[in-house]
Formats: C-alpha cells, sequence, structure tokens
C-alpha cells in the first residue's frame, strides 16, 4: 500500500492507504468526519474540501493524489476562536437547514470568494452549482454568500487602510462572532 | 456584546422573533453528529447484495467463496434469516380487504423491485465487504416486469404478487352529494388526465444505520425521522421487547418524508447485531438510496369538474391509479387518501367523488415524500381550475374569487367532509397579486402574445390550502391508521433556573431546538438561551409520535405550551408560599410572580425552582418538583393556506423555460420563529419546481430504474431556482394554543402547478392545455409541436 504524508487543516498526517481509496474516506479514516459523503457520482458537492487552496470533490481524488498537499476542510474554517465570515453570515441568513451540504457549501463558496471576491447574484449560483442543497431552496445561501463577500471586502479594505495609515493593528475591532456564540 | 446582568435576564417576547438558529454552531463547523460519523469499537461493516432485475424467482445463491474472503466475518442470504426476519410494516390498512403482501426485510424466494436486497455480507470494513459482495453467485429466473398501472389491472396481467391474484391493493371510494345531478345540471365540464411523476425524495444526507448490542439489549442509531414509532415496530417485526430497543435519531440530514419509515436495512441490522454479538454499521451509497429508499408521487389522475356558465363550481369527480411499488410499507397505502379530502381545495361546491385504487408494480414502494397526497390533489384541482377559467374566458384568479370560501364564512365545513377553522383567501391573493404584479405581467403577456414573439410569458396561479397538524387520533382511526396522533413534551426546571426540553417530535433540519426554545422562553419567563431541547432518543424523550405531516409545532409546540402551563401551575403554588399570599392574588409576567396590585417585592421563576429543589419549606402537599409532562392530542387538522404565482418565459423555439418571478404569501397562522418559516417556504418551493421542472424517476422496460444516480435525477441547483418573494398573512388556528398552521409542506403544496399552469398558460396562444411534468424542454417543445400540428390537421381538412 502506498505511503501518503497529507496535512489537513494544520496537521501532518502519515498514513498507508489503499490505492483505490478516495481522499474522502481517508479524511473521515482520520476522524475529520466534518466533511461527510452525499453521492458516489461528484454530483453534489457535499464533500467539497481545499487541496492546496483550490476547491475540490474530495470523492473525485485519490486519497494517494493527495499525497504531499495541504487539505483545508470545514473543520479549520474558524480561526483563532472566531468564525469565518461565511460561516457567520450563513448563520444570520439562516443558509442552512439540516446542515449536510453546509461544510461542502462553505468550502466551495470561500474557493468562490477567493476567485472573485465581488461577485453578482447570478455568479454565486454559477459557481454554486455544483453544489447541491436540498432544504433551503438556494435563496438564502446566495444571500449569505453575498453578504459575507461584502464583509470580507470591508474587512479588506479596513485592513489596507489601516497599513496606509500605519495605524496599530492591534486597536481595531473586530467584526467576527465569537465560535459557538451569535445566535443572541 | 454584553451579556444582560442577572438580575434583569432578557425575558422580551420570543415568539415572532426572528432568531438564528441554536443547532447552527454544530452545522457550521463540522461538528454535527450524523449516524455515519458513529462507529462503536470493534464495529462490522454491512453491505447489501442487491436484485438486478425488477421482478425474479431466486434460485441457487453461493456465498461460499464470498464467506472465505478475507475480512469477511459472515454472509447470510434472505433463506438464512427468513426464520426471524418476519414482514416489514405497514400500518395503514386502508380497507378491511386490502392486499398486504409479506415484505420479508431480505428476498427469499422471489425479488420484486430491482434493488431489493438478497444476500449480505459482514465484514471488518466497507471496503472487504464490497468486495465480497462480487463473489456471491446468485441464480435468477427472470419473471415479467410489472410497471404500467393500467395494464397491470387488466385481466390476465402479470401478477406482481401470484398468491394474491390481482394487482389491486385496494379501492377506497369518497362520496358526498349527488355528482351526478351536479354534473347533469352543470354548463360546462372539463376532463382532464394528469399524471404525477415518481419522484425521489433524494435527502442530502444518505440512510444510515449503526445497530450496538449493550446491556442486554440492543442500541440502534439511524437516520430516521421516526425514533419512536422504529422502536415500536422493530419489537414488533423481530420480537425483541420493546424496553430492550433504544433507538437514537442523531443529528438527521433531511427526510421529507423518506424517512419516515421502517426500513429492512433496520430490521435486518438489529438481527445482524444479534446474531454476531457485535455492532454492526450500514451506510448506503446514493445510487444504492436512490434504488431502495421509498419514492413517492406516481399516480395517475383523472379529473372532471362541473361548473354553471358563470363559474359556479357544481362538482368534482376524481379517480385515481395510485402506484405503491412491490409492496405496502409503512405508510404506503394511505399516502394518496391524504390527498382524498384536499381536492375540494379552498372552494365550495355541491359534491364531489373521490375513487383511489392502489395497483402494486415491480418497484420500489412508494410512501410518503413531502406533502404526501396533498401535492397531488392540489395539482389537479389548481390545475383543472386553470383549464376551466380558459373554457369560460374568465380570469383564472376571478374564478377562483367566485368559489372560494368567503373570510367570513369560516368555520367552513367543505364537501370532503373537513372543517376549515380559518383563514383568508381574499387577503392572501390581493397580497400576492400586489406583490407580483398580476396585472403588469398579464398586459406583459398579451403584448408578447400580439408581437408574436418567440419568447412568451405564461402566469401561474395557485391559491391552495393542505390539512396539517397530523393528527387527531380519533380521525386517524376513523382512516384506520395504526396509531394516534398526539405528541408529548416535558419540561424539566433545574435547580439554578436553567430549562430542558423534551420533545417527543424529532428534527432533522428544521430547527425544532431554537422554536421550542422560543415557546418555553416565552411560556416559562426565561431567557431563550438557558433552554436547551433535547430530543431523537428514545432513552431521553421516552414518549413520541416523531415527525411528519407539518405536524411537529402544531403538535409538539402545542405539547410544550401544556407542559409549561404545568410548570408554571406547581410554581405558584410555591411562590404563593414564599411570598405569604393567595395564589389567586398573583400574576406571573415575564418569569416573575408578583401579588397583583402591590410593590411587593417578586419571586422569579428561577427562586422558585431553586426553593423547590431544596425543598426546605414546601407548602403543605407540594411536591419537590416544577417538572411537568404533557401529551396533546389536537382537537382537528389545521388548515394553512396561501396563494402562489409564478411567472415563466418560454422559449416557443427550444421549448426551455426560465422561471422570470415567483410569490408566495402563505397563511401558516401564529409564526414563532419567521427566519424559519420562510427557510421552509423556500425549501418547499424549490423541490415543488423540481418536480414542475426537473426531476423523474424513470425505469426501462424491464424495470430498471435508469435514474440511480445524481447525474441522472436532475435535483434544481442554485443556477436552476429563482430568488423568491415571499411574505404572510396571519389567521391563527383555533385548533391549538399556539394558533399555528405547519408550515413544512406548504411550498412543495403549492408552487408545482403554479409552475406547470404558467409553462401552459405562455403555450395558450399554440393551442397546448398540457404539459406532462417535469416539463423539460424537449416536453415543452413536443407539446407545442403536437398542438400545432393538431392545429394545422384542423384547418386541413
Amino acid at each position: 500500500m502506498p505511503d501518503i504524508r497529507v496535512t489537513v487543516d494544520g496537521v501532518r498526517y502519515d498514513d498507508q492507504v489503499e490505492a483505490r481509496r478516495l481522499l474522502v474516506h481517508h479524511l473521515r479514516r482520520l476522524g475529520k468526519v466534518g466533511t461527510p459523503v452525499g453521492c458516489d457520482t461528484s454530483n453534489c458537492g457535499a464533500c467539497t474540501v481545499l487541496m492546496d487552496g483550490a476547491s475540490v470533490k474530495s470523492c473525485t481524488v485519490l486519497a494517494v493524489q493527495a499525497d504531499g498537499s495541504r487539505i483545508d476542510t470545514v473543520e479549520g474554517m474558524a480561526s483563532d476562536g472566531a468564525w469565518h465570515p461565511l460561516q457567520t453570515a450563513f448563520h444570520r441568513r439562516h443558509a442552512l437547514q439540516c446542515g449536510y451540504c453546509t461544510p461542502g457549501m462553505l468550502m466551495a463558496a470561500s474557493d468562490l470568494l477567493q476567485d472573485n471576491p465581488d461577485p453578482t447574484e447570478e455568479e454565486v449560483r454559477e459557481g454554486l452549482e455544483g453544489n447541491l442543497c436540498r432544504c433551503t431552496g438556494y435563496a438564502n445561501i446566495v444571500a449569505a454568500v453575498l453578504d459575507a463577500a461584502a464583509e470580507m471586502r470591508a474587512a479588506e479594505m479596513r485592513t489596507a487602510g489601516m497599513h496606509a495609515e500605519d495605524l496599530a493593528a492591534a486597536e481595531a475591532p473586530t467584526e467576527r462572532t465569537p465560535v459557538g456564540g451569535g445566535a443572541a | 456584546m454584553t451579556a444582560a446582568p442577572e438580575s434583569t435576564p432578557d425575558t422580551s417576547p420570543q415568539t415572532g422573533r426572528p432568531l438564528p438558529r441554536k443547532e447552527d454552531a454544530r452545522l457550521l463547523t463540522g461538528r454535527t453528529r450524523w449516524t455515519d460519523n458513529i462507529e462503536p469499537p470493534g464495529t462490522l461493516h454491512v453491505a447489501f447484495l442487491r436484485s438486478p432485475m425488477a421482478h425474479a424467482r431466486i434460485g441457487n445463491v453461493d456465498a461460499s467463496r464470498a464467506r472465505e474472503m478475507p475480512g469477511v466475518a459472515a454472509v447470510f442470504t434472505g433463506a438464512d434469516v427468513a426464520d426471524e426476519q418476519g414482514s416489514l410494516p405497514c400500518a395503514w390498512p386502508v380497507t378491511e380487504d386490502m392486499v398486504t403482501p409479506a415484505h420479508p426485510p431480505m428476498a427469499v424466494d422471489e425479488v420484486r423491485y430491482a434493488g431489493e436486497a438478497v444476500a449480505c455480507v459482514v465484514a471488518r470494513d466497507p471496503e472487504s465487504a464490497a468486495d465480497a459482495l462480487e463473489e456471491i453467485d446468485v441464480d435468477y429466473e427472470p419473471l415479467p416486469a410489472v410497471l404500467d398501472l393500467e395494464e397491470a389491472l387488466a385481466d390476465g396481467a402479470d401478477a406482481v404478487h401470484a398468491d394474491a391474484g390481482t394487482n389491486r391493493a385496494y379501492v377506497w371510494p369518497f362520496s358526498n352529494g349527488d355528482v351526478d345531478a351536479a354534473f347533469a345540471g352543470a354548463d360546462v365540464v372539463v376532463t382532464r388526465r394528469y399524471r404525477q411523476q415518481r419522484l425521489i425524495p433524494a435527502a442530502m444526507e444518505p440512510r444510515s444505520v449503526v445497530c450496538q448490542p449493550e446491556e442486554g439489549g440492543y442500541t440502534m442509531w439511524s437516520a430516521t425521522q421516526i425514533p419512536h414509532v422504529l422502536r415500536l415496530m422493530l419489537a414488533t417485526v423481530t420480537g425483541i421487547p420493546e424496553h430492550d430497543i433504544r433507538v437514537v435519531a442523531p443529528d438527521v440530514g433531511g427526510g421529507f418524508g423518506s424517512k419516515l419509515q421502517v426500513t429492512a436495512e433496520e430490521v435486518l441490522l438489529l438481527l445482524l447485531a444479534r446474531r454476531l454479538g457485535r455492532p454492526v454499521k450500514w451506510t448506503e451509497s446514493r445510487s444504492e438510496g436512490f434504488q431502495t429508499t421509498h419514492h413517492g408521487r406516481a399516480q395517475i389522475q383523472d379529473v372532471s369538474v362541473a361548473a354553471d356558465a358563470d363559474g359556479r363550481l357544481r362538482g368534482l369527480k376524481v379517480d385515481l391509479l395510485a402506484d405503491m411499488g412491490a409492496y405496502l410499507m409503512l405508510v404506503t397505502p394511505g399516502v394518496p387518501l391524504l390527498g382524498a379530502f384536499m381536492y375540494p381545495g379552498i372552494y365550495k361546491m355541491d359534491a364531489y367523488s373521490f375513487t383511489c385504487t392502489g395497483v402494486f408494480t415491480t418497484t420500489m414502494p412508494t410512501d410518503a415524500y413531502r406533502g404526501a397526497g396533498r401535492p397531488e390533489a392540489t395539482y389537479a384541482i389548481e390545475r383543472i381550475m386553470g383549464e376551466l377559467a380558459e373554457e369560460l374566458g374568465m380570469d383564472p384568479v376571478e374564478l377562483r374569487r367566485r368559489n372560494w370560501i368567503g373570510s367570513g364564512e369560516f368555520p367552513y365545513t367543505t364537501v370532503a367532509g373537513l372543517t376549515y377553522d380559518t383563514g383568508d383567501y381574499e387577503a392572501a391573493t390581493d397580497r400576492a397579486l400586489d406583490l407580483f404584479g398580476y396585472r403588469e405581467l398579464r398586459a406583459e403577456q398579451e403584448r408578447r402574445r400580439k408581437d408574436g414573439d418567440t419568447v412568451q410569458l405564461g402566469i401561474g396561479v395557485s391559491t391552495y390550502t393542505e390539512m396539517c397538524g397530523i393528527a387527531p387520533s380519533r380521525m386517524l382511526g376513523e382512516l384506520n391508521y395504526g396509531a394516534g396522533g398526539w405528541e408529548h413534551a416535558s419540561v424539566r426546571m433545574l435547580p439554578s433556573g436553567k430549562v430542558e426540553v423534551v420533545t417527543g417530535s424529532s428534527a432533522h433540519g428544521q430547527g425544532h431546538e431554537t422554536a421550542w426554545s422560543q415557546i418555553a422562553a416565552d411560556r416559562l419567563g426565561v431567557p431563550v438561551e438557558d433552554v436547551r431541547v433535547l430530543h431523537g432518543d428514545t432513552r431521553v424523550s421516552p414518549r413520541g409520535l416523531d415527525t411528519y405531516g407539518s405536524r411537529s409545532l402544531v403538535v409538539g409546540g402545542s405539547a410544550l405550551v401544556h407542559a409549561c402551563e404545568r410548570v408554571v401551575g406547581k410554581a405558584r403554588v410555591m411562590a404563593a408560599h414564599m411570598l405569604e399570599a393567595s395564589e389567586d392574588d398573583l400574576e406571573f409576567e415575564g418569569g416573575r410572580f408578583r401579588v397583583r396590585g402591590t410593590e411587593r417585592p417578586a419571586a422569579t421563576i428561577q427562586e422558585v425552582a431553586l426553593a423547590v429543589f431544596a425543598a426546605h419549606d414546601l407548602p403543605e402537599g407540594a411536591e419537590p418538583s416544577l417538572d411537568s409532562d404533557a401529551a396533546y392530542d389536537p382537537s382537528d387538522f389545521s388548515y394553512p393556506h396561501g396563494t402562489h404565482l409564478c411567472a415563466v418565459e418560454v422559449d416557443t423555439e427550444t421549448g426551455a423555460v426560465r422561471i422570470r418571478g415567483y410569490t408566495a404569501v402563505d397563511d401558516v397562522g401564529t409564526v414563532i420563529n419567521p427566519l424559519i418559516v420562510e427557510g421552509q417556504v423556500h425549501g418547499g418551493l424549490a423541490q415543488g419546481i423540481g418536480q414542475a421542472l426537473y426531476e423523474e424517476a424513470v425505469h426501462d422496460a424491464d424495470g430498471t430504474l435508469v435514474t440511480a444516480t445524481m447525474a441522472d435525477y436532475l435535483l434544481p441547483s442554485a443556477a436552476d431556482l429563482p430568488g423568491f418573494t415571499t411574505d404572510r398573512t396571519v389567521t391563527p388556528s383555533t385548533t391549538n394554543p399556539l394558533g399555528s398552521k405547519g408550515v413544512g409542506e406548504a411550498g412543495t403544496i403549492a408552487s408545482t402547478p403554479a409552475v406547470v399552469g404558467a409553462v401552459v398558460d405562455a403555450l395558450r396562444p399554440f393551442g397546448v392545455r398540457d404539459v406532462p411534468m417535469p416539463c423539460t424542454p424537449e416536453r415543452v417543445w413536443r407539446a407545442l409541436q403536437e398542438a400545432r400540428q393538431a392545429r394545422n390537421g384542423g384547418e386541413g381538412r
């Protein structure tokens, strides 16, 4: 069995895997079960993760193909104890119901916003076409992605502005919602 | 954000507040507890060998090579478990003479649909199990597939169940009033045949089951909507005592009715866990699930409506053929009958007759899918109202106005015998017409027709109602349903003043944890974040009838209201004791008991809870607990309604349909959380639009499901769907203490006829009267060509 090394959400894993094992099954065997399996034809996108920064459906990648890669999953999306703006926007906009498509939807959306920080509604709809949701009818997902895009652009501007004026960054207020909070 | 000081907790009203959901935190961060994430130590993995044939006699099954494969713990064929597997239950014998064939969880002698399990492998991991399946040889002797409902009923038809001697499962009639007279005296009669294609519910989470023997019994985790019903049925089927079975529905990723089932896999995993004494696990692949998770709809509807020249409805006749599939599962035969009472919709008429014939075919059984019988009924009546309007040369909204129950006429007993408690069809319709821009769109339609635009505009109207809040136990009994329709809740006041709410209603994405918290917060006067809602585990939530039929809030929420009232009642006794006042002099508001009309200090419910816990100084005869239970049985159904309007653009050259606008104004009674309600409407619309335009389960002539993957069965994506314009009107229900009506199915029920009606409306100038669902570009184009040819042929004669 081939030896592979993948770094998942910042943790390095060295393993022997069957050559036929899919990346998503490898991730789940590592205990990274935040990424679910929704289909077997790469249509639903529930298993979407970032591989070296680009979104992939982890059921279309063999684990051995991910050798040497950095994988980011929904489990690593929040950082420094704060949700990613997409997570916050999904929460506020009620962009999830059962939540099964949500990990893939979030990862696909983050890739989309990386490529296009200021998308139109239509661009969001086209960009998320490969991720199916059976609960929400997508309206709130689209709204949440647009909200998050605006929030991320605003944060970018603030950061840029701060650099320009050489302000003490430590004083800047944070707009992020604490993990586990935001409901009340 | 600063927390409110301890002394003044936020007890502002929660009902009606768009509170983002409590559930979201775990779902957004990948910390969700799906069944497929559960794997007790020592778990063995199960894979099923499934019949590739729709109908065949099973000959020799040779599993000897599979048993020798590495990692394989055991292989069982249907014959191996024949003595203990029993028959999967049907809880709804709709008539006394209904044919109920035995339904072994694993086929023994004969398979009757492609995908039926004939053997299973239990192995150390899923790959080993899959490999071993390849080594099992089964001899099949093919039998004829039975697929067409009308052919199945013909004399000499091939039988799905040879023993039964017929493919007719049952005939269920209903009538009220003199239908023949109504039709004989009518100026106009319109007759149509509509086909409800077979649909695949396709919840995003595939089914998954884990069963572990422990403590002399068994714990089963299952991606189910019905942990309580499942426990009872597992006990009934296997003979294992009910109290030795614990069923847990952890986080469940959608259901839409497809997880309202007692499945072969659940029964078999329990039996395997018993045989092997080890935890066992099975998770379906998507294509396996499309074949073997029950399907929905699949009906042929012959509908006739009779009316006067001024549009007044006289009578309605419905003759239904309902595809049962190969077996009767949990509520298979009852699903079309849930529609039986809804064909008259919101309209007044003199007479109504309905007949449903249940038909066996060699296909996966049908059962509840979002709306269950009611979308079919609503589709038929709303489509034929459009046809009648066309026949009469009348605006379809005006035709409805002339026939609907007026807002001053409630409560109103319909020709189908249901009593609608409240509603205001005028208000919802007026609001919808306004938001939609009905008049402007009609003008544009006129313009495009006149200009001969290649892209035509169509407008579809759906003024629906549905029976929700399933259901009053008495009425379920009258329909021969095997259980009641009550729901249970309990409230535990913890010593610290925090609250645990236990509900028997089992959530799978709806947001019970948030909405129930809001109800409890209001009724107990505690902060919403002080409430935790527990559900989905028969050990935690001992009583319940689970989630389906838009019942959770209406029935389960009402049980919670009653349980909260009992808590407050007990607390009042203690508070009176603490405040040295008479109970009658106390008022309770915002979580505080106060002596009415005085400035005396109050006792908060948290202080009362602590004092009761300490129990040092209780009033005479009081028990040291505020905890309370309630089981609630509604007095009647609830009847949400609304007006949905859809505008589509149809390209007459390609047949492509684009939804230009969709407006939904729903009256779902009192709303606890508008964010959740709107989400339910959106999702419902997506599924109804899916039926109208995209989805269909297709079998080939041999009975093989050719749409067995998501590549072949088209679920709408974000790029396929429009944005929605939604609003609400409110007439509170009088059949439950919340005044809520239920919203889970509304969007699905209302939208399909609005969309197809719009497609047909766009093509009216060409003589098109129907486009079979789903209205794919090819079907739209064909309908157009056929209508044109018919017209040209007519002119040529």
